[in-house]
């Protein structure tokens, strides 16, 4: 269960938003939506223990989180702006330096199955550096497939992603809420999931 | 989907520090090697500084052998500099830093990995090439082997110190010129006592004194920097 409690966030003199309260149980999705510069990505990062809040609590399971909270860290999945690859390394290499940077022991025969279930099966072993956003995009899928995390804050998700693919990740961000699993997302594009599933927040 | 569901929580306690130094040498040193091409030019450039002082003066034994280790010395701060950038840069542009800084592993175990691999890439190459430069400055053994061991010793705080600028120059603009501004003259104390290591062993002294206050330099170092690093890529994200 994650809590806000009166959050307020400061981007220098400007408040972009204040006494924001709510809560998302576990099973459950909370979307939220806005317009450019409302202060999604601030409150996400927030969320994600990357910033503190300039006034409020968040509170994780019922216990208060100051940024860079060690539980918090531990509990979450987090996908920002920047997909977090390299260049340098290929699909499959980057998928498992993410994961083991996670603390995840994985077996390597799961990296390739899911990038199998991106359909980035046949990619998996080029640079990433040759691929395209959309497909870099899904190299964040197969990771969210593979952490197991209770906790999901994503950023846009489905930015760069084709119909197939928005189609997959609100397959996959369902299958976390089956588990009882909370996923956070600012996102413009609806995601097809279980109504009863999702809750909304408006920033304005 | 396969998903390995009793995979054991990273507990943030002290075990947690070896793997987390682990991941990011590993990682870091594989980037590296990947992109070769980058070290290369950076180690040139070093090449290509010693070089340029014999050329630019009179070529006279005295005068090349006084100068010599105070001349590779500069040019090993300067290779330093030139490399600091790489150390954090990339994966602050890429989100990587993002993910680095919301690891199960303390921050400050990461950061030292990253340090590592990057002496290892920067700094112990000058410090093999500095007996072979050497010798174009008339240098004799004695004061090689003296230089060789102040550079092994010295290079590692300039890595050090100067993660905790790349960290502080993070998303600023003109980070490379603040970066150079704000590390520099830190870097004064190790270049006093490793180019003055050479000179105490020629006069006769002894370099020892030299390279224990190098190796205390080096042991605070080791101690503080990762932590004020680490402290340092906080404020840079939040």
């Amino acid at each position: 269960m994650l809590e806000a409690h009166e959050l307020a966030a400061q981007r220098g003199r400007a408040r972009l938003f204040e006494g924001l309260s709510f809560r998302v149980d576990a099973g459950t999705a909370l979307v939220i939506t806005g317009a450019n510069g409302t202060g999604k990505t601030t409150l996400l990062r927030m969320l994600a223990g990357l910033s503190a809040p300039a006034h409020g609590e968040i509170r994780w399971l019922g216990r208060s989180c100051a940024a860079f909270d060690a539980e918090l860290r531990a509990s979450l999945a987090f996908a920002g702006h920047a997909p977090a690859l390299k260049d340098e390394l290929t699909a499959e290499e980057n998928l498992a330096v993410l994961l083991a940077l996670a603390g995840e022991s994985v077996a390597p025969a799961a990296f390739e199955s899911a990038l199998g279930a991106v359909a980035l099966g046949a990619k998996r072993m080029l640079p990433a550096r040759v691929l395209s956003q959309g497909q870099r995009r899904r190299i964040g899928l197969a990771r969210l497939l593979l952490l197991n995390r209770p906790l999901w804050i994503l950023d846009e998700p489905v930015t760069a992603l084709d119909s197939a693919g928005i189609a997959m990740l609100a397959e996959i961000v369902a299958g976390h809420l089956d588990r009882g699993g909370i996923a956070v997302a600012a996102t413009h594009a609806p995601l097809s999931l279980p109504a009863v599933r999702v809750r909304s927040l408006e920033l304005a | 989907m396969t998903r390995e569901a009793d995979s054991p929580p990273v507990s943030t306690a002290a075990g947690a520090v070896l793997p987390g130094v682990r991941w990011a040498l590993v990682r870091d040193l594989r980037i590296a090697l990947r992109s070769r091409s980058e070290l290369a030019v950076q180690l040139l450039f070093y090449v290509i500084v010693v070089a340029l002082f014999p050329l630019s003066t009179t070529p006279e034994r005295n005068l090349l052998s006084t100068m010599g280790p105070g001349v590779l010395w500069v040019a090993a701060l300067l290779a330093s500099l030139l490399s600091l950038p790489r150390l954090f840069a990339a994966d602050y542009a890429d989100g990587t830093l993002e993910q680095i800084a919301l690891s199960p592993y303390p921050l400050e175990a990461l950061v030292s990995g990253k340090i590592l691999a990057h002496w290892l890439t920067t700094g112990l190459p000058v410090a093999l090439l500095a007996p072979l430069l050497g010798v174009q400055y008339q240098m004799d053994g004695e004061s090689l082997a003296v230089l060789a061991a102040a550079l092994l010793i010295g290079t590692p705080i300039l890595s050090l110190l100067g993660a905790i600028g790349a960290a502080l120059t993070l998303g600023l603009r003109a980070g490379g010129s603040l970066l150079a501004l704000l590390i520099l003259p830190l870097y004064v104390p190790v270049l006093i006592f490793g180019a003055g290591s050479v000179d105490a062993a020629r006069s006769g002294l002894g370099a020892t004194a030299n390279l224990s206050l190098l190796t205390a330099g080096l042991i605070i170092a080791v101690v503080g920097a990762p932590f004020a690093a680490a402290t340092a890529v906080r404020i840079a994200l939040d």
